[in-house]
């Protein structure tokens, strides 16, 4: 059965709008719920929960901290992380448990391709046990890489995590990391293996597994099935035994946390937040610690999963507010709001978002600049970790430069324009913010500062003027089974990676652990390690910073002129290998004309690879006889009417395609 | 079966006497003083063949039988009407092609000439060529086929080495070709031409001179060199695709193309167009009148022709395209009494565009006469004496412009698709930037 959900509803900088944004994809997953943060016209959709009269408001007081607990739930992907919050909605009667809880889950292809969790909804449970009536908040988690500071974030709101890893396929690349996101914010951990039910479950060695890599002792593993339900009750209780309170303070003066935030166009921003101090009620005035702006409360509640209007929320309670903000850059993931005449010190963590990866982006027609302009606009008003700046290429005209917080937030992007907005763009090969100590004191004084961050090639500095370059690394992590083990470290080798770790998860399971420059991943890392571990490797990452690199800027020259769109910054290891695709790629796309090219990658005066395209000896039709004049005319005339739209570089003529061949993200090698 | 009439025989005659005057002032002299738009260029379209050869996409058949009566009766039909519409008093050359027109009768051929020249005038040293395969025709036949007015040959030889031939799917062999060839000049002397392809899949550049040097040995006056162009559609195409032939490459062709024309250029052959080599003055004047925007009336299946219908009372030239397939055609014509498909009548922009694509194709170029014939008014230096682009070619030795007129060099005639590119923009740039022709007084 396919529900309507989600449709027109806006969402902030997370995975969930995403999923929910083409239906006619059609796989059927079982999903939490449709409409978090929904829009006025998703609400008319049939509703799934025994949902509360919204004018009978639930008076929060009566849950006190104690028995408050606050948890989230991660896991790899398709380890079964939204089946397990369907169930415990059902068991805490948040849900109907008579309805069919399988919904649709409308996820886009690179979600899939790429190992991303759906990101459950925040939903608060109301649980009774032994007598005590609890508040169970599960806090959503967007579930990758890219968006770890949301993660983090979202983590910070909570005390506990369920850490579900599949009976069958053991710990993945993903489980660790997430593991060590909750493990760093100091959480309790609850392992959960799901799907006992399968027939190669093998919860044991699952167990021995999570032992061994989180030095967690194998009785504290809840084995499960959340399909059919075994053992879930008891994963409920053990959220609220192993799990400690929040430990806030009604007293103190309001201090909450922004976690998320999604748009909708009636009502503007809705705010996730949780409470770490005091009270906040409708009416209230409140400030973002952030902005210092101030805003009035028109509406709070808590999440059961709808929004569902309380009269307040109290410390340790996590829920939702309205505050007449107009975009979603206002209310900031990681930001802090208090009340105007009691300042607090904002929660630590906050960071605005930053791109860590930088692609152009332009329309493949021009005539289509003003739509895909518009559809852009459109996407990032929900999503405002992308950064956009106007940019232009002699070759490839008016476009962007998009910053991306990570290659699949870039993919998905891409995706949504394509099929959303219809529009077809040539997205350039991403490059990576590396940055330059500057040692010239004329250029800090430019700049006003010493370190400077390049996006731009054309902004790079000249080796003699700084004093070390950096490239971003990240800390990549692989589990593969062991008889691939030899290919992956050669391939990662050659990503000039460094290892940092090695272990056997299992007899014939390998976890390693890489240092990689960001740019050796960015673009074809994950398909390459796919298919050479037949798509038995998975590979997650972590932001390790910057290190110092021997970079330098390579130019592209035809025939000795430089072109200007190619120029390229790259490692000193790496720039014969690049050099010479890109004279490859050039020869291969550069129609032959009536004088030899010579194609050149230079680094400074000093030429590193060479390409030749030779001239034209013969081009002539042989036969033109009466025959079919007109035919040969038509041809010429559309050759020549081609020939004015293209770009001349000294008197070469290159046509747009051979830039989009040089340029384009290469999609396979 | 009809037998030509007596006054078509006399024609023939009178032809046969007249082939073997030389024409020794080249095709260009041959003109007549008679207005241009009542002269034209005959071509004849065979559409049959005995077998599909490899690499040809040409409008051809290949039939369980022909009605060469039918056929032979509309193509008569077709000629008069034309030549009635057109207005054409004088046709000064004929050419039979296919297809096959060697698998054609000798009367068929006599017929339409026959037809022609009461229709207009025919005269009796106008150049008729007959194409043929080296296999089809006897010596015998040959000989008939001279009775019957055809005072030239074209003989698709194509190769000299079998395998190739065989990879063509050509049905004579090497031996055939040459017989053919000695046949043909015993019956046709100073006026037989044969083909001879380059750039096949595999084919290396020294044997192939060798068979250039071999044909020298043997051949007439006039020889044509073509490079292979794979066409869709095709078995070779096919098999190229399939890979299981090697692609041609390009380089080796060049490479053929320029060894060819040295070496034809030192036994003696002025190389008059870009596929065309002749000497003794040996130039076909039927070919010329193409590249020299002539005009010209095509008969016959799927036949192009170009002319301004003034007997119907045009005064636009047409681009003009018979119907593709034989049995419609022959219904057409044999209802409207001609089977034209489509009329498209040229602009003057469009006509000098041909004229510049075209005669730039001719060692000659464009001479500043025959330009100002097509376009009184702007000259060759106003369209090309100023633009940049143009004088890069100059210097760079491709192309010469001066007080002959424009055409290419040497090396400039092997790369004209190139130089059009830059031609054909400036002349459309010139066109539309002209002063309008001056207005008599009012």
């Amino acid at each position: 059965m396919w529900t309507p959900v989600g449709r027109g509803r806006w969402h902030g900088r997370a995975l969930t709008v995403w999923a929910t944004s083409a239906a006619h994809r059609g796989r059927l997953e079982p999903r939490l719920t449709p409409s978090r943060g929904a829009a006025a016209k998703s609400r008319t959709a049939d509703r799934l929960y025994s949902s509360a009269d919204r004018k009978e408001k639930i008076d929060m007081s009566r849950f006190s901290v104690e028995n408050i607990r606050n948890f989230s739930i991660i896991a790899h992907v398709d380890h079964g992380k939204s089946t397990l919050a369907d169930r415990l909605l059902e068991l805490t009667g948040t849900i109907d448990k008579t309805k069919n809880n399988k919904q649709v889950l409308d996820k886009l292809q690179v979600e899939r391709e790429r190992g991303i969790t759906v990101k459950a909804q925040t939903a608060s449970l109301f649980y009774n046990c032994e007598g005590k009536q609890y508040l169970l908040n599960l806090i959503d988690t967007p579930g990758h890489v890219d968006f770890s500071y949301e993660v983090s974030r979202s983590l910070s709101a909570c005390q506990g995590v369920l850490l579900v890893v599949d009976a069958n396929e053991g710990i993945q690349a993903q489980t660790v990391a997430n593991f060590f996101l909750a493990f760093e914010a100091q959480l309790s951990v609850i392992p959960v293996i799901n799907k006992i039910d399968l027939k190669n479950a093998d919860p044991a060695r699952v167990e021995k597994q999570i032992e061994k890599v989180f030095d967690i002792p194998s009785d504290e593993c809840i084995k499960i099935s959340a399909k059919l339900g075994t053992n879930v009750e008891r994963v409920l209780q053990a959220v609220i035994e192993r799990i400690p309170p929040p430990k806030v303070h009604r007293k103190n003066p309001l201090k909450a946390l922004v976690f998320d935030s999604t748009f909708d166009q009636y009502r503007g921003v809705i705010a996730n937040v949780a409470l770490f101090d005091g009270v906040v009620s409708k009416g209230d005035k409140i400030i973002s610690a952030h902005t210092k702006k101030t805003y009035e409360v028109n509406e709070v509640g808590v999440l059961n999963p709808n929004e569902q209007p309380t009269h307040k929320l109290y410390a340790g309670q996590v829920g939702y507010l309205i505050a007449g903000m107009k975009d979603v850059t206002e209310a900031q993931i990681g930001d802090t709001l208090y009340l105007p005449k009691q300042p607090v010190e904002p929660l630590p963590g906050f960071k605005s978002a930053k791109p860590m990866v930088f692609a152009g982006m332009y329309p493949i027609d021009q005539s289509e600049y003003n739509n895909l302009k518009s559809a852009v606009e459109k996407l990032t008003i929900n999503d405002s970790s992308v950064t956009v700046h106007r940019d232009s290429s002699l070759a490839l005209g008016a476009g962007w430069r998009l910053g991306f917080l990570g290659l699949l937030h870039m993919e998905v992007f891409n995706q949504r324009l394509e099929q959303e907005y219809n529009a077809s763009v040539i997205l350039t090969t991403p490059t990576v913010p590396y940055k330059a100590v500057l040692s010239s004191a004329k250029l800090i004084k430019e700049y006003r500062e010493k370190e400077i961050t390049i996006i731009n090639p054309a902004q790079f500095p000249d080796k003699s003027k700084v004093t070390e370059y950096l490239e971003p690394v990240i800390l990549g992590t692989i589990i593969t089974p062991d008889e691939y083990t030899g290919k992956v470290m050669m391939l990662c080798q050659a990503r000039r990676a460094v290892q940092k770790n090695m272990m056997y998860i299992d007899q014939n399971r390998v976890m390693l652990k890489y240092l990689f420059p960001l740019n050796e991943i960015v673009v074809d890392f994950y398909d390459s390690l796919k298919s050479l571990s037949s798509g038995y490797a998975s590979f997650d990452y972590e932001d390790a910073g910057y290190q110092t690199a021997d970079l330098v800027k390579m130019d592209i020259l035809l025939n000795g002129n430089l072109v200007e769109e190619l120029v390229t910054i790259v490692h000193k290891d790496k720039a014969h290998t690049v050099g010479k695709a890109i004279c490859e790629r050039l020869k291969d796309s550069l129609p032959r004309q009536l004088f030899e090219i010579a194609i050149q990658a230079a680094i400074g005066s000093k030429i590193i690879a060479r390409e030749t395209v030779k001239a034209y000896r013969k081009n002539v039709l042989a036969k033109c006889y009466g025959g079919d004049i007109t035919r040969k005319m038509k041809l010429l005339k559309r050759q020549a009417e081609g020939k004015k739209k293209l770009r001349k570089i000294g008197n070469i003529e290159v046509p747009k395609d051979a830039f989009i061949k040089v340029l384009r993200t290469q999609p396979d090698k | 079966m009809a037998l030509p009439g007596t006054r078509a025989r006399g024609w023939a005659a009178a032809a046969k006497i007249a082939q073997r005057r030389r024409h020794a002032e080249g095709a260009r002299g041959s003109s007549s003083r008679a207005p241009p738009s009542s002269r034209a260029a005959l071509y004849v379209h065979w559409p049959y063949c005995e077998k599909r050869c490899s690499y040809c996409n040409f409008n051809k058949y290949v039939p369980c039988g022909v009605d060469e009566a039918a056929m032979r009766s509309c193509l008569v039909t077709e000629a008069q009407t034309l030549l009635r519409l057109s207005g054409v008093r004088r046709v000064e050359s004929v050419f039979f092609g296919g297809g096959t027109p060697s698998l054609a009768s000798p009367s068929t051929v006599a017929a339409v000439l026959e037809a022609v020249d009461q229709a207009a005038h025919l005269p009796a040293d106008s150049e008729v060529t007959l194409e043929a395969n080296p296999t089809s025709p006897s010596g015998a036949r040959l000989a008939a086929f001279g009775a019957a007015g055809v005072n030239r040959l074209s003989i698709g030889l194509q190769s000299l080495d079998d395998t190739e031939l065989q990879l063509l799917g050509r049905t004579h062999s090497a031996r055939d070709a040459l017989q053919t060839l000695a046949e043909a000049r015993r019956l046709f002397p100073g006026r037989v031409s044969v083909d001879l392809m380059l750039g096949l899949p595999a084919q290396q550049v020294g044997p192939w001179l060798g068979q250039l040097r071999m044909l020298l040995g043997r051949c007439d006056d006039h020889l044509s060199l073509y490079q292979l162009t794979l066409e869709r559609g095709t078995a070779l195409f096919t098999q190229v695709q399939r890979g299981t032939l090697p692609a041609p490459d390009p380089e080796l062709a060049a490479e053929m193309y320029q060894e060819g024309r040295a070496v034809l250029r030192e036994a003696g052959f002025r190389q008059y167009e870009v596929s065309n080599f002749a000497r003794n003055g040996a130039l076909s004047t039927h070919n010329w009148t193409y590249w020299q925007c002539g005009q010209y009336l095509g008969i016959g299946p799927g036949a192009h022709g170009r002319f301004v219908p003034q007997g119907a009372g045009g005064h636009t030239r047409e681009a003009r395209i018979q119907t593709l397939e034989p049995d419609n055609w022959m219904k057409e014509v044999m209802l409207f009494g001609h089977g034209t498909r489509r009329r498209v009548p040229l602009g003057q922009l469009e006509l000098l565009e041909e004229v510049l694509a075209m005669g730039l194709r001719t060692d000659v170029g464009i001479t500043h006469q025959h330009w100002q014939q097509f376009e009184p008014q702007l000259s060759l230096w106003d369209v090309f004496g100023a633009s940049q682009e143009v004088k890069a070619l100059l210097a760079q030795g491709l192309l010469l412009l001066d007080h002959r007129g424009l055409r290419c060099s040497w090396e400039g005639l092997a790369v004209l698709d190139s130089l059009l590119l830059t031609l054909l923009p400036r002349l459309q740039e010139a066109w539309q930037q002209r002063t309008p022709s001056p207005v008599q007084g009012g």
